[in-house]
């Protein structure tokens, strides 16, 4: 049982993990009704930014408040080159846009910082604390209330400040926001600069777990089902999402991956994905679409 | 299949975006970075003047993607070598090397693609091997090599029986064929027991690479347990390996005396960080030949620090080559390192000791078919032929980078020996001489496997007897 019981929260832990990378997915899904497919490459892009900078000797935190403004700057770019001109365009050229953006960011991250791998040491011990015959790494549960604190502040920032509120009213109705005087384009700066931030977090978090290194980029393959699972429009859907595929993916993997040679992780996810999808199509969290025929 | 074909484009998107700052390639030129590769990709000429005086080497390399820090590390010895040869001694016999890069980024259909490419020489100078360090890749270019009649050079690794140069006349798995790794790490680990009769009873896993390449030695895993009575237990990482928390408690659950790790790119840090996770003693995880180098132990931080992996070529500057390159080459500005930190290092100088074995048989075999520009055919004649004991090391100034190594037309590795390092925090440590596999045990396994091989593609077995005596 104990031995069931450290799967299961190892599952979770990794879960939340999955979760810090939908997240970002989610804001600009909630904003404009894209899938951004170049949030991996943000990730990647924000944790390289970060790891050059310290490694020449700038600060910790001044490292961090560079790279927050180059995810600032960065957005504002993808704002202007990509987005703008796109304004009206159908969700697909939007969606294509941002699969090509994903090129351009992991050449660039490469091109200006390099291929080399780098090591990434947040000060945080993954040395296992022992709870009876069940053991959890520090650096999980940190990473839990790391994400546990963004949650918090992205909630606030839709509730409680202007530009939440209007992005909360883009994303019900966006001709309406737009006739109301909204504007538009500074918003998708906003929410870009704020999935850019949560980029930076999640490559700090992914970088001290993996290295620094191109595969950070990959890890967005695991967002996919934690989106449809949890629902693309939903913050707390992705950190639901974000458990459900961590906990079954793993007890899957130990429990199922044995009788058929192991490595099931892999597409275990996608196949639960597609039974939500028959059974639940807007996943747990996600707005029904309902449109007037 | 769609972000495959956006990324083939990406080095040209790249390119475009920088025209006016990103460096070409040449001979004198860093081009570690992805830009330069970028640059490189559409074939650019190598180091020397065109004519009839060259032999060239086309390089499918990858310095994008991310498999980047390996490529840029390889091919950038390899460059090296080729510079100082270029450089020190005027060229092999005064043909002088020349080469040219094609950015594969590890996807196999632009590796097939560079190879259609670059397989019909540069400005006259013909190919003399193909050497595309990438399992994929070799695999999908067997049968064109040898259609093609150019070596195809896939130094510690590719398919074991490749060995068996009666069936693949043109592919050469050199220094080290994917069951000799395990039979050596098989033989290291009873030496830490206190002889192979103490493993009996011992409990060993392969944690592997979820690919042909980690699959590829369970048959001899199978069979030395049996041997020498120790339990096996085979543990699949998906690629690409970036969460390895339910296989580490498998592990856990488990408790195997030794883990063998045949990993690859990120799977390898992820795998020590994961172990130091659950508690498991980083010195009983043995890491493979593609789980040895600095990038693998890096961003894994204080749970590397004695971790304990093979190698063919050992990290350091120390070696006499190492020091000509850093004098002819790197000091002189001609480096291909853009870091020139990384010089030194287990890729870098896997591809010093890969460029000293490609020289060496265009080399041994312009001593049969005279000073001049070779064909494949030819130079597949000198890789059979080469034949580097300890005194030709010396000369090389290798010693103790590469092992003692002969081919001949039935054994296309020649080696199969490797060194234990260990990792201290900082750098690689060697702490064994070259421990041997038992070839004796495993070419009959070879002889098998490449002769179903031969019977499936209806090959004619060669008569290496036969040849000899030509």
């Amino acid at each position: 049982m104990s031995f069931f019981l450290e799967v299961l929260i190892g599952g979770l832990l990794a879960g939340v993990m999955y979760s810090m990378v939908a997240i970002g997915f989610v804001l600009i899904y909630k904003a404009s009704g894209v899938f951004n497919f170049a949030q991996g490459a943000m990730v990647l892009f924000a944790a390289l930014t970060f790891v050059s900078i310290t490694e020449r000797g700038v600060p910790f935190a001044l490292a961090l408040v560079i790279t927050l403004a180059a995810m600032f700057a960065l957005a504002i770019a993808v704002e202007r080159a990509v987005l703008r001109p796109l304004v009206n365009a159908p969700p697909l050229s939007l969606f294509l846009a941002t699969l090509g953006l994903a090129y351009v960011l992991e050449g660039l991250a490469q091109t200006v910082w390099g291929t080399q791998v780098h090591g990434l040491d947040l000060g945080i011990s993954d040395a296992p604390i022992g709870a009876g015959a069940v053991s959890v790494s520090r650096f999980d549960l940190f990473a839990a209330a790391t994400a546990a604190s963004l949650v918090g502040g992205l909630g606030a920032l839709f509730r409680w400040t202007r530009a939440g509120v209007a992005l909360r009213a883009v994303a019900d109705d966006p001709l309406a926001a737009i006739a109301v005087g909204i504007d538009l384009r500074r918003l998708w700066a906003i929410v870009w600069g704020a999935a850019g931030v949560v980029a930076l977090v999640a490559g700090l978090l992914w970088g001290a777990r993996v290295g620094v290194q191109f595969s950070l980029s990959l890890v967005v393959l695991k967002a996919l089902p934690v989106l449809i699972i949890g629902g693309f429009s939903s913050i707390a859907g992705a950190i639901a999402g974000g458990l459900v595929v961590g906990a079954s993916e793993k007890l899957a993997e130990v429990y199922v991956g044995p009788l058929v040679n192991g490595g099931i992780e892999t597409w275990f996810p996608y196949v639960l994905a597609l039974g939500f999808l028959l059974v639940k199509p807007a996943g747990l969290f996600g707005e029904r679409s309902i449109e007037r025929v | 299949m769609l972000r495959s074909r956006v990324f083939a484009l990406a080095p040209w998107l790249i390119a475009a975006l920088c025209t006016s700052s990103c460096r070409s390639h040449s001979d004198s030129a860093p081009t570690e970075g992805p830009a330069s590769a970028a640059a490189a990709g559409s074939a650019a000429p190598g180091a020397n003047d065109p004519g009839g005086k060259e032999q060239y080497f086309p390089l499918q390399s990858y310095r994008v993607g991310p498999y980047a820090a390996g490529g840029s590390g390889f091919f950038g010895g390899f460059i090296d070598y080729m510079q100082l040869v270029n450089t020190r001694d005027g060229g092999v016999n005064g043909i002088k090397l020349t080469w040219s890069e094609c950015e594969t980024e590890y996807v196999v259909e632009r590796g097939v693609e560079c190879y259609e490419r670059l397989k019909g020489g540069l400005n006259g100078a013909p190919a003399a091997a193909m050497n595309p360090l990438s399992v994929g890749i070799a695999y999908a270019l067997i049968d064109r090599a040898t259609t093609d009649k150019i070596p195809l050079i896939t130094i510690n690794h590719g398919r074991t029986d490749s060995t068996d140069g009666r069936v693949f006349p043109y592919v050469f798995p050199l220094s080290l064929n994917p069951y000799s790794e395990i039979s050596a790490i098989v033989n290291y680990v009873g030496q830490r027991e206190g002889g192979l009769d103490h493993l009996k009873g011992k409990k060993i896993a392969v944690l592997y690479h979820g690919s042909p390449y980690g699959k590829e030695t369970q048959p001899i895993v199978e069979l030395l347990a049996k041997k020498y009575g120790f339990a096996s237990t085979h543990i699949e990482v998906p690629h690409p390996g970036t969460e390895q928390e339910s296989q580490w408690l498998q592990i856990k659950k488990l408790a195997p005396d030794y883990i063998i790790l045949r990993g690859w790119g990120i799977m390898n840090p992820v795998a020590l960080k994961t172990a130091a996770k659950i508690g498991y003693p980083v010195d009983h995880i043995i890491g493979n030949i593609w789980s040895n180098s600095e990038e693998d132990v890096i961003p894994a931080g204080a749970a590397a620090t004695g971790y304990i992996a093979i190698t063919t070529h050992p990290s350091g500057r120390d070696f006499p080559v190492l020091q000509d390159v850093d004098k002819y080459v790197v000091s002189q500005g001609k480096g291909n390192m853009e870091d020139a930190k990384r010089v030194g290092t287990g890729y870098y100088n896997l591809g010093i000791n890969n460029g000293i074995l490609n020289v060496e048989a265009v080399r041994v075999a312009q001593g049969k078919f005279g000073a001049k520009p070779l064909t494949g055919e030819q130079v597949r004649w000198g890789f059979e032929h080469i034949h580097i004991d300890d005194a030709r090391l010396k000369e090389l100034g290798a010693v103790g980078l590469l092992q003692p190594i002969s081919l001949s037309c039935a054994d296309h590795e020649g080696g199969g020996a490797v060194r234990f390092e260990r990792w201290d925090g900082k750098k690689f440590n060697v702490i064994s001489d070259w421990i041997k596999a038992d070839r004796a045990l495993l070419r009959p396994i070879i002889e098998e496997s490449s002769t179903k091989y031969a019977a499936e593609k209806r090959i004619t077995i060669r008569d290496c007897d036969g040849e000899a005596k030509l």
